[in-house]
């Protein structure tokens, strides 16, 4: 190790001049002045403040936060989207991030009241309807039973829903932003299910939040018995007040709606309850009148998020095409990318974990002469679904589905650099 | 909150001890000795052992929170109410947002009108254009809304909401008309054959199993939109809504 550090000078200097030489056709625009004729930066040559003075001691940050260099990277919302800010969503700035999991205040939110602020000591879940002993339990009682850990994404069923008509808002925050993936703590619902004894006549459950939307949706019985979780944290601490706190649903896979927040109540039935939010909303309006319901399951999908509109490219030569995808179904197998506009593609090079029902990081390396690009990235899952195009959507679907839009999204990339949100044929 | 529900808990347990059975144990006084004697092993196991938490739900606290309404009926409360007592109600709590005749008021949500517009390229749904079930009106209004005053209104304010929705839907036309938990279920609304379980692995079965084209795919691309050329105007009242 020592008599690597010894000779490393020497060979970075070498390695340097190697690749600077190499690259000097492409990337001859960004590259530096020669030394000999460049200005020393003061950034190295001056004593800096954080080198010389103190900084903050440990008890001055006993929550942190991002630093302020960061403080662009929020939330945002739309405000002509909705009526009021209390029933609307905002979008995660997944052009910002890296990696799979999202940081829990960055997560989107979408409430249909407002954010409930509960205590958890004044929290209680009740079980009754088709079941054996109807129950009430406390926070208490659900930290004592067993616990399992699991990364998902959680997508709103309107994600992309803007999009159905054309190309309208520029930026993969506000065209993709509607999806999260953090990891969940929680009981499985079929422990909490087997403690009042589900009946066999019981087919669904209906689950209602503690909010004042009164959330309620109904959930077939096997999805609960399968791989639903009754979640008090996430990202390893309790639930933010807006992701539900203290407990919620999480239903992989599922779209967003069903992972109902503030959850207080399961109530077993033989039929499902035909909510508001089940057939008002959150069923998809066919082209020719009729409406497909229980369309609970978000299909594979991706997003380049990197470049995008609100990230464009700023150097030529070497640079990092990054992205995410996602399947409801189970995992991704392959993502592919094209920078034509689909005449040509390459297998992206996924890295990081691959969990089902779990964004999915991928990146393509690459370098860049100052051309236009036209960029597309094409999920694939292990059920071998294929995401398809926003045409051959539209062929099934119409325009005027709202939800579950899962479609290709291509970003154009200009010569210098500016990136949009648009269409191709 | 808690303070006034301790008598219910202690209620609760003095039940549970009087049915006295195996499993209730861990709902005794004395939880860390069934924690130590209950294995942890079987919390994975497909069938799951019951770990003796929680306590018996009160019929008081069921009645309590047990307010949803199902399209067969069940779960109606006893009540009734016009079309002219919703009319008046309507007017008073729901109309600065709703509209008078439902008609919504500027991005608020329309109630009424629109049928026959499903298949238009601008279809507008509203609960006589496209809800399929009654029973929702009355389950969300009595739950949510007004929006910001939730749970305020009775069952009578409700039956009488929903008479003066069918009303402004052309699905009543006598303003006489009294809607209660009797006659509920006889209401159809129009668009209630409309709806049909997900059906995309049959119906966009071409999504699947297929090995995309890697090279040579196309021999030209054009651009045929451009959100920069939509540009929507943070104000725009045309701009699609989240539902």
């Amino acid at each position: 190790m020592s008599s690597d550090h010894k000779t490393s000078p020497l060979d970075r200097r070498r390695f340097l001049g190697a690749a600077g030489l190499a690259g000097a056709g492409l990337a001859a625009a960004s590259l530096p002045l020669r030394a000999q004729e460049a200005k020393p930066d003061p950034l190295i040559t001056e004593v800096q403040d954080w080198n010389r003075y103190l900084g903050e001691g440990v008890d001055k940050r006993p929550y942190g936060t991002p630093s302020p260099f960061e403080k662009h990277i929020v939330r945002r919302d739309v405000s002509w989207l909705t009526a009021s800010p209390d029933s609307s969503v905002n979008f995660t700035p997944l052009h910002e991030l890296d990696g799979i999991i999202t940081p829990s205040g960055l997560c989107f939110e979408r409430h249909h009241g407002g954010i409930a602020e509960i205590d958890p000591a004044n929290h209680r879940l009740m079980i009754h309807g088709l079941v054996d002993k109807p129950l009430v339990f406390t926070m208490e009682d659900i930290r004592r039973m067993p616990r399992q850990n699991h990364v998902h994404f959680l997508e709103c069923a309107a994600n992309s829903g803007m999009e159905w008509r054309g190309a309208q808002l520029n930026g993969c925050q506000f065209t993709h932003g509607m999806v999260h993936n953090v990891m969940y703590t929680g009981v499985p619902l079929r422990l909490l299910l087997a403690e009042a004894g589900l009946k066999p006549t019981a087919k669904w459950l209906m689950l209602e939040g503690a909010d004042s939307s009164g959330m309620n949706r109904s959930l077939p019985v096997e999805k609960a018995l399968d791989d639903v979780l009754i979640a008090f944290a996430m990202n390893g601490e309790a639930l933010r007040p807006e992701q539900g706190y203290p407990l919620r649903a999480v239903v992989p896979g599922w779209e967003g709606n069903i992972w109902v927040k503030w959850l207080r109540r399961i109530e077993a039935g033989d039929k499902s309850w035909q909510a508001r939010e089940e057939t008002s909303k959150y069923t998809d309006l066919l082209a020719d009148g009729r409406s497909r319901r229980y369309t609970f399951i978000m299909d594979a999908k991706s997003v380049v998020t990197n470049p995008s509109p609100q990230a464009p490219l700023k150097h030529k030569g070497r640079n990092v095409l990054s992205g995410l995808a996602w399947s409801g179904r189970g995992t991704i197998k392959r993502v592919d990318v094209t920078l034509d506009g689909g005449k040509n593609w390459q297998a992206a090079r996924i890295d990081g974990p691959v969990l089902e029902k779990s964004l999915t990081r991928f990146y393509v390396d690459f370098d860049w002469a100052g051309q236009e690009l036209l960029i597309q990235s094409r999920a694939m899952d292990s059920t071998g679904y294929v995401q398809p195009t926003k045409d051959e959507l539209r062929k099934v679907r119409g325009v005027n589905s709202i939800y579950h839009n899962n479609g290709i999204q291509t970003w154009q990339v200009r010569p210098n650099g500016e990136t949009e949100n648009v269409e191709i044929a | 909150m808690s303070r006034s529900l301790k008598p219910v808990l202690f209620a609760g347990l003095a039940g549970l001890a009087i049915l006295g059975a195996g499993p209730l144990i861990a709902r005794t006084a004395k939880p860390a000795k069934t924690l130590t004697s209950a294995p942890a092993a079987t919390a994975t196991a497909s069938k799951p052992v019951p770990l003796g938490l929680g306590r018996l739900a009160l019929p008081a606290e069921i009645k309590a929170w047990d307010i949803d309404v199902r399209p067969d009926g069940v779960g109606l409360p006893p009540g009734k109410g016009t079309v002219r007592q919703g009319d008046e109600l309507f007017q008073a709590q729901c109309a600065s947002c709703h509209g008078e005749f439902g008609q919504g008021n500027g991005r608020w949500p329309v109630l009424a009108g629109g049928q026959g517009t499903l298949k238009a390229d601008r279809p507008e749904k509203t609960i006589g254009s496209f809800w399929p079930d009654l029973s929702t009106v009355y389950d969300y209004i009595h739950r949510a809304m007004p929006f910001g005053n939730a749970r305020s209104l009775s069952a009578d304010d409700t039956y009488a909401l929903t008479a003066y929705l069918l009303f402004l839907n052309d699905i009543v036309k006598d303003e006489d008309f009294e809607l209660s938990d009797k006659n509920f279920t006889s209401v159809k609304l129009p668009n209630a054959g409309a709806f049909y379980d997900d059906d995309r692995e049959t119906s966009e079965k071409a999504f699947w199993g297929k090995e995309p084209c890697i090279t040579n795919c196309k021999p030209e691309v054009k651009i045929t939109g451009r959100a920069a050329v939509l540009d929507v105007t943070p104000d725009s009242k045309s701009a699609p809504k989240v539902d």
